[in-house]
């Protein structure tokens, strides 16, 4: 059977009339949490939105050309990652790789893109990211080890950015 | 009445998550010109209420929205502003 989801009329009255803005910061290094920015981003270029991305301290694992690959979740203190298991068998040996394994599998079978394929995507669409300089600094982390097209800046910088922002999230 | 809607670009995401329909179908309407309309097949519960959406945002027209309870099927009119 076929039904009409909602009226039409109610959907379209709001035709933007500026082109908004989202501005994202990405603090976390681990593969579940390497998605939610890439995708908010994501979505919010195809609504023909602006959107940024500040990396921030482990946000920049994200960003960085090796470490980007090789991003992983825990077992050990997450009690609802991809594989359950007291805390005392979290920490032995395997059992992040293991949970790693199984949420790329996850991914995978979902039909959903890895990382790095997010990553093209957003910049594909004209998604800004920024490195945070400090980070960088703290971390001993160099431009020509972020992926390209990276801005490194300050939080002054980001805030110019996000002054402007109709959403910002800290993720 | 939906099903005499003609469409100028048909997009199947059957299987896909979010963000990809949405995403998928954000390219597919900027390849095409004001006024041309693309139909969207999606199987994601949540397009019932993100291809709206992406409509409302983009400043394109949802001509009509159907629910096949497996799969839904979206008809939207690319803008000017678009």
């Amino acid at each position: 059977m076929t039904t009409l989801v909602a009226p039409v009329t109610d959907l379209n009255g709001l035709a933007p009339t500026k082109t908004k803005r989202i501005a994202l910061v990405a603090a976390k290094g681990t593969l579940d949490q390497a998605y939610p920015p890439l995708i908010l981003a994501t979505t919010a270029a195809s609504l023909g939105w602006e959107a940024g991305i500040y990396f921030t301290f482990y946000g920049l694992d994200v960003i960085h050309r090796k470490r980007s690959r090789r991003l992983k979740v825990a077992s050990l203190a997450n009690p609802a990652g991809p594989i359950q298991l007291p805390n005392v068998l979290g920490a032995i040996p395997g059992a992040t790789a293991a949970a790693t394994f199984v949420m790329n599998k996850w991914m995978k079978d979902a039909r959903m893109p890895p990382v790095a394929e997010f990553i093209a995507m957003a910049q594909g669409l004209g998604v800004q990211f920024f490195a945070c300089s400090t980070s960088m600094g703290v971390m001993g982390v160099k431009q020509e080890d972020l992926i390209d097209g990276c801005l490194v800046a300050g939080a002054a910088a980001f805030l110019d950015y996000a002054s402007t922002a109709e959403v910002q999230l800290f993720v | 009445m939906s099903a005499t809607i003609t469409h100028d670009e048909l997009l199947d995401t059957s299987g896909l998550l979010c963000p990809l329909p949405v995403y998928q179908a954000g390219l597919a309407l900027g390849r095409l010109e004001p006024g041309q309309v693309l139909q969207i097949i999606t199987t994601d519960p949540g397009s019932l209420e993100d291809i709206p959406a992406l409509a409302r945002q983009r400043g394109d027209e949802l001509l009509s929205a159907t629910d096949h309870g497996t799969s839904q099927r979206f008809w939207i009119k690319k803008g000017a502003a678009a």
